[in-house]
């Protein structure tokens, strides 16, 4: 079971495809790719010094997250993220060195800039598919554009707000793509603990289509993506894409998958790697290769390094951030609590 | 306008306020057609339409949690939850995700949303239909709690709550609904949160309550009155914010004070009140706080109820013992 695909494991283009991402699109996502992979690496060594909080690498799930936002028009349309789309939340316009600030603990200086139609990232699972859904139904009633994206794994299509936001979904016809992107595994659960069901075939039930996609490969995951926010944007209403990929990660950096990953499945993830099969497609097409590739990396780096140094220099966290954005006009019990506080800090 | 019954002053201020804003729009379960299990919003459907007024899906997490996602999208949604007892299948979408969503997002985004929920004992529901649950969403902050205890009070709250640029928790006591009539203010009359009414004056000790308790608090100060003890009756109006400086300034002035609540005792939010007024005016006291409120059991059915809620007896009994000691 692969689910639609364009590319083999190898990067061959499968007999009679006509990719709908051609070749420059294709290189703009690989780029994307390789950014979230050196992200983690980077995010993981600053976790292992101390020096930033809890992070879940992206690895494994480029395609899958960098396929599907790219359907999308960061100017009309939103995300309502989970919390490992790093790349996607950074295409659709969040400043990486703002990321960084989240991950550094500095306070409002993490805030999503006001333009950019991204949700903030939600670690309660499939909640943010319920805003979403409101969301995207909101923007219709109001006749203005956009589609919203929202992203949760296979364990969260377990939770009642996942079944309760599909389902007001399909009632609204609201211009909303849920992508659900089944990694195997949620922390040490497997995908079979979650569901005796096929997950994309939900989607019938709530009166939709539901796809289910290879997820290592980028060209597929972007064609079905385009398909649903294409539907979307016309009122043709919502599409569930199941992307089967591999979490070739931990779940977040206090976890250990050696307590519960069966032998050779690491291995078998690898052989099915995103980055590894759309490189080999892309060298066959002329547009890619060593020397591209170090170019590129060395880019990368050289933007990462300088949005960690930006966010280093960030103010940091404040005791008041703790008070100023729980209401607009604070009860006067919670005005004496920070006067309180800062009083205290000031000592 | 002629005297209206609490829900007659509710529906008034949901009409006047989607007449003066057009984002204003409200959903729930049954509130279209039918109007509200109350008919809260009778005629509302044929006045403004199906966009703007939204019979949903049952699923009470979907009717907050979209609710939340409208907000975003710039509309102003007063979701109705049939009753309070049932925004537990919905709780999670309430304390964790509305009422810190300003929080979450470091003031980028906020949610103009206001949950309407009937509750409250008294009228033989089935179960779950009058649990008085707003303690537990008072530890939600960033929510503000409102609780009218009279039909002036419910169209003033009511628009500001609709107007107040963070989520409100409106709750509705389902006793008073169509208990009586009185003089409402019309157009823009808004009440502010967090001032308290002073619903009785009196000078021996202070009933303090909230919702429907505030109307049991007024019967027990009459037959207070007939022993020659003059109760004082507040009516908090709102729980978040909370009036400290007028309760400790009324407590102060009689030294003795009793809470009224049909919430279980225990961390009920009479504890609160009682912790606040030892915080901040115990040599003001001349007497041990009192409450009265229900037992550490769960709600029950039936005919049980009438042991199960405050009485008059216990009111009566209880600001007795105050004002004796």
């Amino acid at each position: 079971m692969t689910g639609y695909r364009i590319l083999d494991p190898d990067g061959n283009l499968l007999d009679g495809a006509r990719p709908r991402l051609g070749p420059e699109g294709a290189v703009e996502g690989l780029r994307w790719m390789l950014l979230s992979r050196a992200f983690d690496a980077r995010a993981t060594a600053m976790h292992r010094q101390g020096r930033f909080g809890t992070y879940s690498p992206v690895r494994g799930q480029e395609a899958s997250v960098v396929g599907s936002s790219m359907a999308l028009d960061p100017t009309v349309d939103w995300i309502a993220p989970s919390y490992r789309e790093l790349p996607a939340l950074v295409r659709h316009g969040m400043p990486l060195e703002r990321v960084f600030a989240g991950y550094l603990g500095r306070g409002k200086a993490a805030r999503i800039p006001d333009e950019v139609r991204l949700l903030p990232n939600q670690v309660a699972l499939a909640t943010q598919l319920q805003h979403a859904v409101g969301l995207a139904w909101g923007l219709a009633l109001q006749r203005k554009p956009g589609v919203v994206m929202a992203y949760c794994g296979e364990g969260a299509s377990s939770e009642g707000d996942f079944h309760e936001a599909c389902n007001l979904a399909g009632v609204k016809r609201a211009p909303v793509v849920f992508v659900l992107i089944n990694n195997q595994w949620a922390i040490s659960t497997p995908r079979s603990v979650q569901s005796a069901g096929e997950l994309y075939r939900r989607a019938e039930g709530y009166g939709f289509p539901g796809v289910q996609v290879d997820g290592n490969d980028l060209l597929a995951v972007y064609e079905v993506a385009t398909e649903a926010v294409e539907r979307a944007r016309a009122g043709e209403g919502p599409t569930l894409i199941e992307c089967l990929t591999h979490r070739q990660s931990f779940h977040n950096t206090t976890d250990n998958p050696r307590l519960y990953l069966p032998e050779g499945w690491l291995e078998q993830a690898e052989r099915e790697d995103p980055i590894r099969r759309l490189e080999a497609y892309l060298a066959a097409q002329g547009v890619w290769d060593d020397g591209v590739r170090a170019a590129v990396e060395a880019e990368i780096a050289e933007q990462i390094e300088g949005a960690l140094e930006t966010a280093l220099a960030m103010p940091a966290a404040r005791p008041e951030d703790l008070f100023d954005d729980v209401y607009a006009d604070p009860p006067e019990r919670l005005r004496r609590q920070r006067e309180e506080l800062l009083g205290r800090a000031g000592d | 306008m002629a005297p209206l019954t609490m829900i007659e002053a509710i529906r008034d201020a949901l009409v006047h306020e989607m007449e003066r804003d057009e984002r204003v729009m409200v959903l729930g379960l049954d509130v279209g057609r039918l109007g509200g299990v109350f008919r809260a919003t009778h005629g509302l459907l044929e006045r403004f339409g199906p966009e703007r007024v939204v019979d949903m899906p049952l699923a009470e997490g979907a009717i907050i949690g979209s609710s939340l996602g409208l907000a975003l999208s710039g509309l102003v949604p007063v979701p109705e939850i049939q009753f309070l007892g049932f925004t537990h299948q919905a709780f999670h979408q309430i304390g964790p995700q509305l009422a810190r969503y300003r929080f979450r997002s470091r003031g980028r985004h906020h949610c103009q949303v206001t949950i309407r929920a009937p509750f409250g004992g008294g009228v033989r529901t089935p179960e779950f239909h009058p649990d008085a649950i707003e303690a537990q969403f008072v530890q939600t902050p960033g929510i503000k709690v409102v609780c009218p205890a009279t039909p002036a009070d419910a169209r003033g709250l009511l628009l500001s709550a609709i107007r107040d640029p963070d989520p409100v928790l409106f709750i509705e006591p389902q006793r008073l609904y169509r208990r009586g009539r009185e003089e409402v203010p019309e157009g823009d009359a808004t009440v502010p949160f967090g001032r308290l009414r002073i619903a009785r004056p009196g000078s021996d000790l202070t009933l303090i309550a909230w919702s429907a308790a505030v109307e049991l608090c007024l019967r027990a100060a009459e037959r207070l009155e007939e022993d020659g003890i003059s109760a004082a009756v507040l009516d908090l109006r709102t729980l978040v914010p909370l009036d400290v400086a007028g309760l400790v300034a009324e407590v102060a002035r009689t030294g003795r004070a009793v809470v009224v609540h049909e919430a279980p005792l225990s961390a009920g939010f009479g504890a609160e009140i009682a912790a606040t007024l030892q915080e901040e005016c115990f040599y003001s006291l001349d007497a041990p706080v009192a409450r009265v409120a229900a037992w550490d059991s769960p709600y029950p059915t039936g005919p049980l109820e009438a042991w199960y809620l405050p009485t008059l007896e216990r009111v009566v009994e209880a600001a007795r013992r105050t004002a004796a000691r």
